[in-house]
C-alpha cells in the first residue's frame, strides 16, 4: 500500500517534470492538495481584502476619469478573488469554508493590505508598486502545475495589465503637478516602498517551503530573485517620475547587473504577518461586517430560488 | 439555515459563428442570477454575445483513471487523418 | 436664455446618476457576495459613464472654461439638482435595492423618451444609456422579488425600505420650470405622462415581491430645486474633497 503511494507520487512528480498540468480530478498527493488550497485561497483573500484600501478612495477620487478607473480596478479585484476561490473550490473545499478561515483570522492574506491608504497618491503607489510586485508573481504562476490555478492566473494577468499603468499614470500626473502633489507622491512612495519589497516574502534562507514549491512549479524563482527583479525594474520608473526611493543603500552594482539595496525591517515584516500591522484589525472587521450584514441577503436569495423551483414543479404537476 | 449559493459553470460565446466555451465558474442562487452574474463577471470586457449557465452538480466528468482506456485507443488510428493517405504531388488540392 | 435652460436641464439629467453612482461606489468591497459587489460596481460605472457624457456636453454649453469635473465637483450644495431619492443612505441591502429599483424604473421611462429628443446630443446619450438602464431595471426588479419573496426577515427589511423610500418617488415626476420648458421645446418628456407607466411597473414588481403599495404617503420634494436632505452635505464632502482641498490642479 505504502509502496503504491510512493509509486503514485513518483509518477505524479514525473508528470509535473514533463510539464504536464494537473487537473482537478487527477490523483494528487494530499500535501499538494492542501498546499494548493492554502496558497490559492490566500491569494483569493488578498484580492478581496485588497479591495478595501483602494475602495477607501472611490468616493474621494479627484476626477470622474480617475473615479471610473478606480471603480473598474477594484471591481476587477473582486473578480480575481472570485476566479481564485473557484480554482480552490475544484480541490474539494467550499467558498464559504474558505471565507470562514479568512474571517476568523486563521487564513493569511498579503500583508501589504494591512497598511493604510492615507492620500490620493496612495492609489498611485498601490497601482504602481503593489500591482507591479503582484504581477511579477502572477506572471510566474500562469505556468504553475495546477491547471485551474494556472488558468485563473492567465485571465487575471490579462485583466491586470491596466492596473499598474493606471497607478503609474496617477503618479505621473502628481509628479508633473504642483509642489503639494509632488510631496504627496513622494510621501506615498516613502510609505509603500518597503512594504512592497516585503510582498515577496521572507529571505530564501527563511523560506522552508520554497524547495517544495519549486518542485510543484508553484514557484519558478525564489523570493529573493523575484524581489531583485522588482527592484531592478522599479528604480528606473521612479527616476522617470523624479521620485527618490527611500533607501540610502540603494545603488547600481555593475558586477551583478542589478541594484544593491538595504535590509528590510524583518521585525516589522513578521509583526504584520502575525496580525499586528496598522490595519489588520480594521480589514478583518470590515470583511466580517460585510459577511454578517449580507447573511440575510444570501439566505433570501436561496429561499426565493427554492420557492420558485417548487412553484414550477407544482405548476407542471 | 446556512446554505451556500451553488456553483455554476459558465460558457461564453465570444461572437456569433463561434461555439460557447467554458469561461469559469461562479456562485448564484438560481439560473437567472447565474446569467446576470456571468454577464457581470465574465463579459466586462466585451468577451461575449451569449451565455450558457449550468449548475456544476449536473456536469458529469469522465474519470481520469479511465483516461487510458477512453482516449488512448484513438492514438494509433492514423487512418482517420488525411496525412495517412499517399497521393501524387501533382494533385494539389484535396 | 435657452442655453441657460439647456445647461440646467443637463444638470437635472446628470446629477441623479452622479449621486446614485457615488452612493453605489461606497458599497464596493462591502456587499453580501463578491458577485453582487461586481454587479453593483457595474451599475455605478454605467451611471458615471452617463454623467461624463452629460457633463462634457454641459461644459460645451457653458463655454466658460467649465469641465466635466468642475461641473460635477465644484458646485455648492443647493446647486445640485438631483432628486432626494438618490441621496438616501445605503442603510442595508434592501435600501440599496429598493432605491435602485425606484430610480431605475423612472430612468428607463425617461431615457425611452429622450432617445427622441429634439436635441441630438441628448438623444445620442440616451440611446447609448438605455441599454445599460434596461439591464439595471432587470437587475433591481429581480432582486426586489428575491428579497420580497425570500424569507420573512428579508420581506420585513424590504417593507421597511419601501416605507422609507417611497416618499421620495413622486419628486421624480414633479416637473421643474426647466423640465416644463424642455418638454415644450421637445427636448425632454412631459413627466406627467410617465407617471402612470411608472406606477404600473412599480405595482407589478411590488406584487411579485409581496409588498403592498404604501398608502397615505406624504411625499417629499425639493432636491430638484436644490433643497436637499441632511445626507447631501456629507456626500459632497467626500465627493468634492480633493477638488476643494487642492484647487486648480490636474489629476
Amino acid at each position: 500500500m505504502e509502496n503504491n503511494t510512493r509509486d503514485l507520487e513518483a509518477e505524479f512528480q514525473a508528470r509535473i517534470d514533463r510539464g504536464e498540468n494537473i487537473e482537478a480530478k487527477d490523483w494528487m498527493p494530499e500535501k499538494y492538495r492542501k498546499t494548493h488550497i492554502r496558497q490559492i485561497s490566500q491569494h483569493a483573500h488578498s484580492e478581496v481584502v485588497g479591495m478595501l484600501p483602494e475602495g477607501n478612495w472611490i468616493s474621494r477620487a479627484p476626477s470622474l476619469r480617475r473615479k471610473v478607473a478606480l471603480l473598474a480596478k477594484v471591481q476587477d479585484e473582486a473578480g480575481h478573488g472570485l476566479y481564485l476561490y473557484s480554482a480552490a473550490e475544484t480541490l474539494g473545499i467550499s467558498r464559504d469554508e474558505l471565507v470562514e478561515q479568512l474571517l476568523d483570522g486563521t487564513a493569511k492574506y498579503s500583508s501589504i493590505f494591512n497598511y493604510p491608504t492615507l492620500t490620493w497618491a496612495d492609489m498611485g503607489a498601490v497601482g504602481w508598486l503593489v500591482d507591479g510586485a503582484a504581477i511579477i508573481n502572477q506572471v510566474m504562476l500562469t505556468k504553475t502545475s495546477y491547471g485551474p490555478y494556472a488558468r485563473a492566473m492567465v485571465r487575471i494577468c490579462k485583466e491586470e495589465s491596466f492596473h499598474q499603468r493606471q497607478g503609474y499614470e496617477i503618479m505621473l500626473a502628481l509628479c508633473n503637478g504642483s509642489e503639494a502633489q509632488k510631496r504627496m507622491a513622494q510621501d506615498a512612495l516613502n510609505r509603500f516602498w518597503w512594504p512592497s519589497l516585503m510582498m515577496f516574502g521572507p529571505r530564501d534562507e527563511d523560506s522552508p517551503n520554497t524547495e517544495q514549491s519549486m518542485k510543484w512549479k508553484i514557484k519558478k524563482k525564489t523570493n529573493d530573485e523575484l524581489r531583485q527583479q522588482f527592484v531592478d525594474q522599479t528604480v528606473p520608473q521612479a527616476d522617470i517620475l523624479g521620485l527618490i526611493i527611500p533607501d540610502p543603500d540603494l545603488k547600481w552594482n555593475d558586477d551583478k547587473g542589478g541594484y544593491d539595496f538595504g535590509e528590510i525591517d524583518w521585525d516589522e515584516f513578521w509583526d504584520v504577518v502575525k496580525g499586528n500591522g496598522p490595519c489588520n484589525q480594521k480589514r478583518l472587521d470590515d470583511r466580517n461586517a460585510a459577511w454578517d450584514n449580507g447573511k440575510w441577503v444570501r439566505e433570501a436569495a436561496i429561499a426565493h430560488a427554492e420557492k420558485q423551483a417548487s412553484r414550477r414543479v407544482s405548476k407542471s404537476a | 439555515m446556512n446554505k451556500e449559493w451553488p456553483i455554476w459553470e459558465i460558457f461564453i460565446r465570444s461572437k456569433n459563428g463561434l461555439e460557447h466555451r467554458h469561461a469559469g465558474s461562479l456562485h448564484a442562487a438560481d439560473a437567472e442570477m447565474a446569467i446576470q452574474n456571468a454577464r457581470d463577471v465574465y463579459t466586462r470586457r466585451q468577451e461575449g454575445v451569449s451565455v450558457w449557465v449550468v449548475e456544476s452538480k449536473y456536469v458529469t466528468a469522465s474519470n481520469p483513471e479511465k483516461s487510458g482506456e477512453l482516449f488512448e485507443p484513438a492514438k494509433d488510428k492514423v487512418y482517420r487523418h488525411p496525412t495517412f493517405y499517399n497521393l501524387p504531388d501533382e494533385l494539389k488540392h484535396m | 436664455m435657452e442655453q441657460k435652460a439647456l445647461y440646467d436641464y443637463l444638470l437635472l439629467l446628470g446629477d441623479n446618476p452622479t449621486i446614485l453612482g457615488q452612493r453605489l461606489g461606497e458599497l464596493c468591497g462591502h456587499g453580501p457576495e463578491l458577485e453582487t459587489d461586481i454587479a453593483l460596481t457595474n451599475i455605478s460605472l454605467d451611471l458615471f459613464g452617463q454623467v461624463r457624457n452629460y457633463f462634457q456636453y454641459a461644459a460645451e454649453v457653458a463655454g466658460n472654461g467649465a469641465t466635466e469635473d468642475s461641473i460635477a465637483m465644484l458646485r455648492l450644495e443647493h446647486e445640485y439638482k438631483n432628486a432626494l431619492l438618490v441621496e438616501q443612505p445605503n442603510i442595508d441591502f434592501a435600501h440599496v435595492i429598493c432605491k435602485q429599483f425606484l430610480f431605475d424604473v423612472y430612468h428607463q421611462l425617461l431615457l425611452n423618451e429622450l432617445v427622441n429628443s429634439k436635441n441630438d446630443q441628448i438623444a445620442a446619450i440616451a440611446k447609448k444609456s438605455i441599454k445599460e438602464v434596461d439591464y439595471h431595471v432587470d437587475f433591481s426588479s429581480t432582486w426586489m422579488q428575491r428579497l420580497g419573496d425570500g424569507t420573512e426577515e428579508s420581506n420585513e427589511k424590504l417593507k421597511k425600505a419601501v416605507d422609507f423610500l417611497w416618499r421620495y418617488s413622486m419628486e421624480l415626476f414633479e416637473a421643474t420650470e426647466t423640465e416644463t420648458l424642455m418638454a415644450e421645446m421637445g427636448v425632454g418628456p412631459d413627466l406627467n405622462t410617465l407617471k402612470p407607466l411608472y406606477l404600473e411597473k412599480v405595482k407589478e414588481v411590488f406584487a411579485l415581491s409581496n409588498i403592498e403599495m404604501p398608502e397615505k404617503t406624504t411625499f417629499q420634494f425639493g432636491g430638484k430645486t436644490g433643497r436637499h436632505t441632511e445626507y447631501m452635505g456629507y456626500i459632497l464632502a467626500e465627493f468634492q474633497y480633493m477638488q476643494r482641498a487642492y484647487p486648480n490642479m490636474q489629476w
